[in-house]
């Protein structure tokens, strides 16, 4: 059972919105839709597996329904039809007060503004979660102050939003995000309001942080290299239609459509194969020259270690973290991979 | 039949245009001896004719003689309720000796404008002067300030709920928009008449007629500061599972105030305006003062009164004024770290 499992969610912004489902279901395009009937498809006809502790990414330029798609997740958004499970519970299902627990408890979100109460200090903002869930005020800041040196606020708590920089201030939204303790993390373009420096920061304290806490992420993002960074799988969107989902890898070396591939096309891919991705396995190994070889760990990126074989004109040996031989890389694995389709 | 709800309701409206043709025709002690004439005869067309005359008056007339008889009682309720407060307020403000009450007033103002000095200082040299133009002042600034107090308190009590309200929902927002619209348009003796004969002369209708001119920019404010709340920001309090009553309490009405005190202070100048038309129909307070110059042709007494009405417009605005600026501030979106 996937942690959350979207199964054929249309959402239809306008005032009639069931009337004109048979011309959605139908196959109708977005255009033609808002042309003749003035209603706009946000989300059509999306299925969607997410599994327990991995960060999914939705991608998807502006307008492609990615924000409309992970508020149906806690409902901020109601589908105009299509079910959504989470734990295997229709969250459809919920009335207004199971909806409000299972907010309490289930989720928590960081969004692309941020959202901080611009009257509560950081300590109280990152302990609302913690508040609306009931918690005494000792056990809020309590906690609140664990996540806000989780993510390096410490000597802040007493101030309020306004007084921090951008990216402070989104450390805050991720430690009131983390504070409710969640399973599920929905992350609203979180860093696409933030400078190329400080976003790189925040991914890589993110990354550090899921490491260890290993939550679900739903992460949206309009940003390829953000979420090839992030992502364990990445779903892009375009139009309210999901066109592909796969790992980052299956992403670029196998583009679904012409969509995809305009997308990726500037990626730097040595920046996001990793050595395990293109190697030969150990067994296959006939005839590759041994005697000129350098040690390369599985999980390394080609560009970290690119410019040593290019130096040395060696093949790669991959190894794994004990050290067992995993496989080889030569030129011709390293030309195939980095060749643009 | 009909297309929609809509031309129903048009077709209703023509109905009702033509029965009050015919009722304010039957109801003419000037119609033609038969209706036959009117096709015969074409003189009603180039004056109007006088059958031709909605007899609202008298519709009214009756409806509140009905009114006043039926359930006087519950305005007596209310006119004895409002006169107690009124009264309770008065006499404790009166009785007060005058140092303690410009203390006060200047300790509140220290408080509320986020302990500025100047302000301060300003507010209590302008509350000393109200009395220092003529001693008959103070008291009678007093009864004006007590009248205001009740009226602003109904304001507040019954326009920041319906504000609330508004924001919530845009179909009781239609509907109170034009009411409001009414309420502001409508002059203020229309109002203040029907308020003497339900009240009697003296302060309750003064202080209802003062609610009914200054509580729309409250209520506007209100829904307009609660709706310009940051989307998102209600959003993550939805997100982090805030129930409606957290939501209002904890993040809108909060971050609505600097928009809510803009609206007393708005209710405030308004009630204070409402001062010297109140003394028509005999409100003791500063308002009469300014009558009484008016009726003896005395400027110098005129303008004594005006300029004491000023200076307690200037004392009320600040306090709150003030305050919303210190709320403003803190409230303020991402601001620059200071270097």
């Amino acid at each position: 059972m996937s942690k959350i499992e979207i199964n054929n969610i249309y959402k239809i912004f306008g005032n009639n919105p069931d009337s004109v489902m048979d011309m959605v279901k139908g196959g109708a395009t977005k255009d033609e839709v808002l042309e003749q009937t003035g209603h706009t498809v946000g989300l059509d006809n999306v299925s969607l597996d997410i599994e327990e502790g991995e960060t999914f990414v939705c991608m998807g330029l502006s307008g492609s329904g990615k924000s409309t798609l992970i508020r149906h997740l806690n409902r901020l958004i109601d589908p105009t039809a299509g079910e959504i499970l989470i734990d295997g519970e229709n969250v459809m299902s919920l009335n207004p007060e199971q909806l409000i627990d299972f907010r309490r408890h289930k989720m928590s979100m960081v969004f692309q503004r941020f959202g901080l109460f611009p009257h509560k200090t950081v300590m109280q903002n990152v302990g609302y979660g913690l508040e609306m869930q009931g918690k005494s005020e000792d056990e809020r800041d309590k906690i609140a102050m664990e996540k806000i040196e989780a993510v390096g606020l410490n000597g802040f708590e007493n101030q309020f939003p306004n007084q921090l920089s951008g990216g402070m201030q989104q450390r805050v939204g991720l430690a009131r995000a983390l504070a409710t303790n969640s399973d599920i993390m929905l992350m609203d373009e979180a860093f696409s309001a933030l400078d190329p420096l400080i976003r790189s920061d925040m991914q890589k304290q993110l990354m550090d942080l899921q490491s260890e806490l290993k939550k679900t992420i739903v992460f949206i993002t309009h940003d390829l290299d953000e979420s090839l960074r992030l992502g364990d799988h990445i779903g892009i969107l375009n139009a309210g239609k999901l066109v592909q989902v796969g790992t980052p890898v299956d992403i670029i070396m196998n583009p679904a459509d012409d969509y995809v591939k305009a997308f990726v096309k500037d990626v730097n891919r040595a920046k996001v194969i990793k050595a395990k991705i293109i190697m030969t396995n150990a067994n296959e190994t006939n005839g590759i020259d041994k005697s000129n070889l350098v040690k390369v760990n599985e999980d390394q990126f080609i560009e970290e270690f690119l410019p040593q074989i290019v130096c040395t004109n060696a093949n790669c040996e991959v190894v794994d973290k004990s050290g067992n031989i995993k496989g080889y890389i030569t030129n011709k694995e390293l030309q195939s991979s980095l060749t643009k389709s | 039949m009909f297309k929609n709800k809509r031309d129903l309701f048009n077709l209703s409206l023509l109905g009702i245009f033509v029965w009050l043709l015919i009722a304010s025709y039957n109801s003419s002690k000037r119609k033609p001896e038969s209706v036959g004439e009117l096709l015969k005869d074409f003189s009603w067309l180039s004056d109007w004719p006088k059958w031709l005359d909605l007899p609202l008056m008298k519709w009214i007339n009756k409806w509140f003689k009905a009114l006043n008889e039926n359930f006087g009682f519950i305005f007596e309720a209310i006119n004895n309720f409002l006169l107690a407060m009124l009264m309770g307020l008065k006499n404790f403000l009166v009785q007060a000796p005058w140092p303690a009450v410009i203390i006060g007033v200047v300790v509140l103002t220290y408080f509320a404008s986020g302990k500025k000095i100047k302000t301060t200082v300003a507010v209590g040299f302008c509350t000393f002067f109200i009395g220092f133009l003529h001693p008959r002042f103070w008291d009678k600034a007093i009864e004006t300030t007590s009248i205001m107090l009740i009226s602003i308190f109904l304001c507040l009590v019954i326009g920041v709920p319906i504000g609330i309200w508004m924001s919530r929902a845009n179909r009781v927002r239609e509907k109170i928009l034009p009411i409001l619209d009414l309420m502001q348009t409508i002059p203020a003796f229309v109002y203040l008449i029907p308020g003497i004969m339900l009240f009697g002369l003296g302060a309750v209708p003064a202080i209802i007629a003062t609610f009914i001119y200054a509580v729309p920019p409250l209520v506007r404010l209100t829904d307009l500061g609660i709706r310009l709340v940051d989307s998102e920001v209600t959003e993550a309090a939805d997100a982090f599972g805030a129930n409606k009553k957290q939501k209002l309490w904890g993040v809108q009405i909060p971050l609505a105030l600097p928009n809510i005190m803009q609206g007393i202070n708005q209710c405030t100048m308004m009630a204070l305006s409402m001062v010297v038309i109140a003394s028509m129909i005999g409100t003791r307070g500063l308002g009469d003062e300014v009558l009484l110059g008016l009726q003896q042709l005395n400027v110098g007494r005129a303008a004594e009164a005006g300029i004491a009405i000023v200076l307690l417009a200037i004392v009320l605005d600040r306090i709150t004024q003030s305050y919303g600026e210190t709320l403003q501030e803190r409230n303020a979106p991402v601001k620059k770290a200071k270097k």
